[in-house]
């Protein structure tokens, strides 16, 4: 406990910690609407998970278990690095299995295993505002907000359909928060949409260099924006996990070689893991590749 | 040189670890509208402050923060004197001014729509009510509905603003502008974010 006399717990100093956690009571009071709030540097560069690592220093207190998540893997540069930082300032436990986490800090995956009542997802937000590319100026994305005035993002998903024949935006595709505010999920892939709706979990976000929070509270309505002839539709794999043979998970394409060769294996560590550790195989597991040569 | 100490005395015996249990009771209550969430290790304010009320007050009140108090606790030297030294607050006699409002006597209390509801912009600049009550087993029951709640969930706080359902269903119109309720009973808390939605009365 000495070298932990240099830091404040988890960080950030108290006033810090005061006006996030302000700005966190209103971004559940009003799910998907941004709460401005007054962004600290960290000691990591923004687009390094700055807003989360802020939502989570406020958050977490000394009973927590912290998961570190970076697209689905545990053992990515910046899991590791945000893991080791909290291990270091607030000396919390930390885990590598979904179930035992009580928060959840991800940079663009929510988990497969379906989050348990009390669980909190910290999502890292690099761009919080959907309207964003549509209209690059603040004032009038705030202003199409309050007008609840989203038409242009139909449009943007239409001229999808127009140039592609179908919706072709694949990560932070929006949706539609309690009927009310348009939101940006960050960008995790469209697959994982579907789990935001009903949630159990607690779901927080946090941009750090853009300066903004927002939340989604359990069991809130996320409906992902599409028409009725182009009904919302998650991405589907042709084959099964390499490694754990899941079949409906999320997946990565691993480079094997030069010669174009490529597994597709579970972008969720944790989950495939635990799979195998279950006895379930893919056609590349180490044990089924080897009898069969 | 009483009141000095009743202003010094009484405050987090932790101030980090304390203030963080206390955010998580909130934030537990604020994503789950109507549950009733345990808190300890409170401060121990003068009356009429109660002990969750200031425990709230030191989690969540800075020299950022404007409050509004009602007339028992703005009429109390030792209980403004404690808030100012514990949490540096800055205090408004508007309630339409304020960002939080610190409501001893429910009762009397001005109605929901004189404090501030924030602007359809900026929705988050709205007063936050935290309401002293005796606790949750009140004879009137209301049966919630809405975001945090999965399919309902009952609430019988002991104390209710007047004409509450109608005051609320007012606040709930204006979404998502409006007020958010905080009860702070003894040792226990619950919370009405705007989002929620009366949806009966029971007796």
């Amino acid at each position: 406990m000495t070298d932990l006399a240099t830091y404040n717990f988890a960080y950030l100093d108290e006033q810090t910690k005061r006006m996030i956690r302000r700005a966190i009571l209103k971004a559940i009071a009003i799910p998907g609407y941004q709460v401005p709030f007054a962004s600290r540097e960290m000691p990591m560069p923004y687009g390094w998970g700055t807003g989360g690592v802020q939502v989570t220093a406020a958050v977490l207190g000394p009973d927590d278990t912290l998961k570190v998540i970076d697209q689905g893997a545990d053992d990515t540069t910046n899991a590791v690095s945000i893991r080791a930082f909290f291990q270091k300032v607030a000396n919390v436990r930390v885990t590598t299995k979904t179930a035992d986490a009580t928060i959840i800090q991800t940079r663009h995956r929510i988990p497969e295993a379906q989050l348990q009542a009390g669980q909190i997802l910290v999502y890292q937000v690099p761009i919080p505002e959907p309207l964003r590319f549509l209209e690059p100026r603040e004032t009038e994305t705030r202003k199409m907000h309050a007008l609840e005035e989203y038409g242009l993002m139909h449009v943007k998903l239409y001229e999808d359909i127009a140039r592609h024949g179908h919706i072709a935006t694949t990560y932070a595709y929006p949706v539609k928060v309690e009927g009310r505010y348009v939101m940006d999920p960050s960008p995790t892939p469209k697959f994982d949409n579907p789990k935001m709706h009903m949630s159990p979990a607690l779901q927080l976000f946090g941009a750090g260099r853009e300066k903004r929070i927002y939340a989604v509270p359990p069991y809130t309505e996320v409906v992902s924006l599409d028409f009725e002839d182009h009904p919302f539709e998650i991405q589907t794999f042709s084959q099964p996990c390499a490694l754990c043979g899941a079949k409906g998970s999320y997946l990565d394409e691993v480079i094997l070689d030069d010669k174009g060769g490529s597994m597709f294996v579970c972008s969720d560590t944790d989950f495939c893991e635990d799979r195998q550790a279950k006895g379930h195989r893919g056609a590349l597991a180490a044990d089924t590749a080897e009898a069969a040569e | 040189m009483r009141s000095d100490t009743q202003i010094f005395e009484g405050g987090f015996s932790d101030s980090v670890l304390n203030a963080q249990t206390v955010f998580r009771a909130l934030m537990d209550a604020m994503a789950n509208p109507g549950r009733i969430v345990e808190v300890s290790d409170l401060a121990t304010p003068p009356a009429p402050l109660t002990p969750l009320a200031a425990s709230i007050a030191a989690t969540l009140f800075d020299h950022d923060a404007t409050v509004w108090c009602d007339r028992a606790i703005s009429g109390s030297t030792a209980s403004t004197g404690w808030l100012k030294f514990h949490t540096g607050l800055e205090l408004t006699g508007e309630t339409a001014d304020a960002d939080f409002a610190l409501i001893s006597d429910v009762a009397t209390m001005p109605s929901l729509e004189s404090f501030c509801r924030g602007t359809s912009e900026y929705p988050d600049r709205s007063t936050t009510l935290i309401l002293q009550i005796d606790g949750f087993d009140g004879a009137e029951t209301l049966v919630l509905e809405g975001p945090g709640i999965k399919d309902s969930m009952a609430f019988s706080p002991s104390q209710l603003p007047r004409m509450f359902i109608d005051q609320w269903a007012g606040n709930r119109a204006a979404f998502p502008r409006g007020v958010d309720l905080i009860f702070a009973g003894k040792g226990v808390l619950a919370a009405l974010p705007r989002t929620t939605r009366i949806k009966k009365t029971e007796a």
